[in-house]
């Protein structure tokens, strides 16, 4: 191709771009003479280049859109449709280059609909033309920038978009010239200190720094072999230069994100107009700078994350001004460096999240059991829209809303390393948060060996090492076969990488000796075993060849210091593994995490049944604990019954394996509730512990609520509520039955799924018709959503808003001001009491304190039905 | 440089690196060979097809070793035996041919070539690109486009 068109077409895709951006901003502050002037000296420029390339039908098109800007420039005022007209033409342009470039000739046609819609307008608006602001003839600019361009037909000048003596010339209107050339010179220094590189040749460039790296790192383990060398010195050097090098060709590969932004003002002018809503676009930290590549990577996923705010997102004015909300809604980008990533954020001031209409799309799907989905954080909802083919969207247009879109994007993001974020305040906006890595190239990883081999773990995944042995505190224990770790009374689900490898020749799979490599990815943690851990090593990623590249394991391959080549692991590809064979542990260690944060000391009754795994219930649920002669259980219309206080209650097995016993005692555990009670069969009853625990919910099996370490043992938490109706067939009748005209409304608000689980049941079967929460923000949704509650029962410690702020909302809305209010915490200090009666607390009760609270809320009931 | 030149005169004719694989002799044209070396510290590749032997640092590039019995389906060297491979190249990427024997650089002429039986073997048919006549022994030309690519189309199915 002609050098001179190559720059041309070099050079004006740039200022297109620039146009493009310009433009917007030029019709959201229309009196802003300089941005038009720039707009239009940036046309010109190309307007000027194309006649002396002899391109007519550019000419004749940006000549027709340079008319039309012109008239701005005197005065006329900009409409919305003008400026479209003129972006029109920009597309046109962008067209006739794209063509330009592939054929280096012009296509054939013309441009006769957009001239001439352009030349009419122009009519149309210069026929009213307002008092000139310019004292110099437009013309006369026109002329004085011919001559420019005759002079320098083919700018190569690249950071500054125009000729620093022209930013002088054409901006008469501005009085501070003196200022204006201070500008230019500045500008001119910029342009002069940079230069245009071919990308291949920086590519070639980061390729041989990669192996001179590789060289480096042989070079230094030969060093270390061998301790005394004459190489020593100027080896160390030689390690130092190749790292400075290195880092010096990173640089020249960094980009500011913002040339990734630079279409997102036109593309969200095109939806505003499109969709009827006013948008505006805030973009923050467009200067901070990542690898060209990784650049390259996630343009794509910011523009369609973009749109969908812009689409899904932001509401209609008319309903944002309903919501209280100004009708222009905010999309806020924002960029900046944290630790060894760059952090975007994508952010709007939207409708957020439904959560319900996820919950329900999921369980609709069938990627939740509806009692799973019921126990789920909201944040663990949310997740949900990463998921293949999700969308919330009630309707698909033509922006988004397809269904192909949120799991792109995270698979993208993971590709390179990467993770996404969804924060979202239903009602309050939606924020999308990026991690990416700086660059690709080179990475961190730690080096172990596996059943003789040795592979690269990338280090950004691993969060820690545990050496694991037969008899430390950190053993490997079995459940059925699948090995697991205790981490921080945390269970971790534990693979031996051969075995995920395929490349196990040991027959026995033991586990009992080795290192495990925690990794996390995504929101799941799970802990590799291998034999030995090396050393962490800057590794070269090289693609694995086209043959293996379709192996999911792993990322890439590179050859060691040792010269030896060695496979890197992608922990993104284990991690999907796992998913595929073990799902359901990873969905019990991710739904656990939040869960941790309602860890809480508690008192736990231990208990066998049925199993020599331990069973635990919190004691606050108990009774009485009795043993009795087995003699004395008698066998009535098929169930068991027992004598017991002047009342015949039912037993219930506690595990369908186990049976009563034939002799000696028969320890039982006594649950009542009111004037009904009903025992639970046991085997034996252990122990009774009071410790701060995290119970990870798991409930697929029926009576168990989830899985937790207590005493440094794996055990499993009982639900109650599962036993209570086995004991009385007729529990829900029975309950409906009861006196109680109209049962009070109980709204009950805990972050902790484990505590609404717990409560729920407990203030169902005194009788009190219960809703739960798992924030403040969705308590308030509920109240202000119109449902009436008798009594709001509210967690005190809870993560964002917590009981004391939420009791302060209520009684600030005077429709819920008299809503009685209960607090529950597991720490009553006198201060927190205080407190409490401030924000206007009606009563405060320990968090396990069973009757405290159903008399609380007795007490409080029954005030409200004597004020009604 | 002299082969290509040698080349350029002999219109007809093709040299070839020939290499013995399970018995048979077969034969590379010499402007795909890269080298002839001792594989060395391969390291294998876990959950990789089968006649993938591994991976090995040939001067700082990474070379992915092609086990030509299991490719053409014929039974495994006995263990320990040393064996040789021939380096090519494909795509912008390295392989390395493992073989049991390498041979000697023939120059044969066109008209010793035939196009191949219609009787041959499948798997090495595939890869054949006919086969000469030698005195002694047939030569079969391995097309190595279709060596490595048709690897590419197994690991796929």
């Amino acid at each position: 191709m002609d050098e001179l068109l190559r720059d041309f077409l070099t050079e004006t895709h740039e200022n297109i771009d620039v146009v493009d951006v310009e433009l917007v901003r030029f019709e959201q502050n229309p009196n802003d003479a300089t941005i038009l002037n720039n707009v239009f000296r940036l046309v010109h420029t190309i307007k000027g280049t194309c006649g002396f390339l002899n391109l007519p039908r550019l000419e004749a098109l940006t000549h027709a859109a340079e008319t039309l800007m012109s008239k701005f420039r005197d005065g006329t005022p900009v409409t919305g449709e003008a400026v479209t007209l003129v972006l029109a033409s920009i597309d046109r342009v962008k067209m006739l280059l794209d063509q330009l470039e592939k054929n280096e000739v012009e296509p054939a046609g013309d441009d006769k609909d957009l001239v001439e819609a352009l030349g009419r307008v122009s009519a149309a608006v210069g026929s009213a033309p307002k008092e000139l602001k310019d004292s110099q003839p437009s013309e006369d600019i026109i002329e004085q920038l011919e001559r420019t361009n005759r002079s320098a037909p083919a700018p190569h000048i690249r950071s500054a978009p125009q000729a620093p003596s022209l930013a002088v010339q054409i901006d008469p209107t501005d009085g501070d010239d003196a200022d204006r050339r201070d500008d230019g010179r500045s500008d001119s220094r910029i342009a002069n200190q940079s230069i245009r590189v071919n990308v291949d040749t920086l590519e070639h460039l980061m390729t041989m720094v990669s192996e001179l790296v590789l060289t480096r790192n042989q070079l230094l383990d030969i060093g270390r072999r061998n301790v005394d060398t004459e190489f020593k010195a100027p080896l160390q050097r030689l390690s130092s230069v190749t790292a400075e090098l290195q880092e010096g060709v990173m640089k020249t590969r960094m980009q500011p994100i913002g040339t990734a932004w630079q279409k997102l003002p036109r593309i969200v002018r095109d939806l505003s107009t499109e969709l009827g809503k006013p948008v505006e676009l805030v973009m923050q930290g467009a200067e901070t700078e990542l690898d060209r590549q990784v650049l390259d990577l996630i343009k794509d996923p910011l523009i369609h994350m973009v749109r969908n705010s812009a689409d899904h997102g932001l509401e209609m004015p008319a309903d944002r001004r309903v919501a209280g909300k100004p009708e222009q809604g905010t999309i806020r980008l924002a960029a900046w460096h944290e630790g060894g990533y760059i952090v975007v954020e994508v952010a709007d001031d939207g409708r957020g999240l439904d959560t319900a209409r996820i919950k329900e799309l999921a369980i609709a799907r069938g990627l939740v059991s509806a009692p799973d989905a019921d126990a789920m954080t909201d944040l663990q909802i949310q997740q949900f829209i990463f998921f293949p083919g999700f969308s919330t969207s009630a309707k698909i247009t033509s922006v988004s809303g397809r269904g192909v879109g949120m799991d792109v994007v995270r698979a993208n993001l993971n590709q390179i390393g990467g993770a996404i974020e969804v924060r979202s305040v239903f009602g309050q906006g939606t924020s999308f948060i990026l991690k990416i890595p700086l660059t690709l190239a080179i990475v961190s990883a730690l080096i172990v060996q596996s059943d003789g081999d040795r592979f690269a773990i990338p280090q950004f995944a691993v969060t820690e090492l545990v050496r694991a042995r037969k008899d430390s505190e950190h053993r490997i224990e079995r459940i059925k076969g699948a090995a697991v770790l205790r981490l921080r009374n945390k269970l971790l689900p534990l693979f031996r990488l051969s075995t995920l490898l395929m490349i196990n020749t040991a027959v026995d799979d033991d586990v009992g000796i080795g290192f495990i490599v925690v990794m996390q990815v995504g929101g799941q943690s799970f802990g590799i075993v291998v034999d030995a851990v090396f050393h962490t090593e800057e590794i070269v990623v090289k693609p694995m060849s086209g043959k293996l590249r379709n192996i999911p394991m792993f990322c890439g391959n590179t050859i060691l210091g040792d010269g030896a080549v060695i496979l890197i692991i992608d922990p993104n590809g284990v991690a999907q593994q796992l998913v595929g064979t073990t799902s359901r542990q990873l969905t019990a260690e991710t739904a656990s995490t939040p869960e941790t944060t309602g860890a809480a000391a508690e008192s736990m009754l231990l208990f066998r049944a049925g199993s020599p795994q331990l069973k635990a219930v919190p004691l606050s649920l108990v009774t009485r604990l009795e043993v009795v002669d087995p003699k004395k259980i008698e066998r009535a219309d098929n169930r068991s019954v027992l004598q017991y206080r002047g009342q015949l209650i039912p037993l219930i097995l506690a595990n369908s394996d186990m049976k009563i016993r034939e002799s000696g005692g028969q320890p039982l555990l006594v649950f009542s509730n009111e004037n009904r009670s009903m025992a639970l069969v046991v085997d034996e009853i252990v122990d009774i512990v009071e410790e701060q625990f995290a119970v990870e919910l798991e409930s697929a099996t029926a009576g168990i609520l989830g899985s937790a370490v207590i005493k440094g043992q794996a055990t499993e938490v009982i639900d109650i509520a599962h036993y209570l109706p086995l004991a009385f067939e007729d529990w829900q009748t029975w309950q409906d039955q009861r006196p109680t005209a109209s049962p009070s409304q109980v709204l009950l608000v805990d972050d902790a799924a484990f505590f609404r689980n717990m409560l729920a049941p407990v203030l169902r079967a005194a009788g009190f018709v219960v809703t739960t929460a798992s924030s403040a923000n969705e308590a308030l949704a509920l109240l202000q959503g119109g449902r009436r509650f008798d009594v709001v029962v509210t967690d005190i410690d809870m993560p964002e808003r917590d009981g004391f702020a939420l009791t302060s909302e209520v009684r600030a809305n005077p429709r819920t001001a008299n809503l009685p209010v209960i607090g529950l915490s597991t720490l009553i200090s006198a201060e927190a009491i205080e407190r409490g009666r401030q924000v206007g607390l009606h009563d405060y009760v320990a968090k396990f304190d069973r009757p405290g609270l159903i008399a609380a809320l007795k007490e409080q009931t029954a005030g409200l039905a004597k004020a009604a | 440089m002299s082969v290509s030149e040698e080349n350029g005169q002999q219109e007809n004719g093709q040299e070839y690196v020939t290499a013995t694989v399970g018995g048979q002799l077969f034969g590379i044209p010499i402007n795909r060979v890269q080298d002839v070396f001792a594989p060395d510290r391969l390291t294998r590749v876990p959950l990789a097809p089968p006649e993938i032997a591994g991976l090995l640092n040939l001067r700082g590039r990474i070379v992915t070793a092609i086990d030509m019995r299991r490719r053409l389906g014929l039974e495994a060297l006995a263990a320990g035996s040393q064996r040789m491979a021939v380096g090519v190249e494909c795509r912008g990427e390295s392989y390395g041919l493992l073989i049991d024997v390498i041979g000697e650089v023939l120059k044969l002429s066109d008209s010793s070539r035939e196009d191949n039986p219609i009787n041959l073997d499948p798997e090495i048919a595939h890869v054949s690109a006919g086969v000469h006549r030698l005195d002694n022994e047939l030569l079969v030309i391995l097309d190595v486009e279709r060596l490595l690519e048709s690897a590419v189309r197994v690991e796929a199915a």
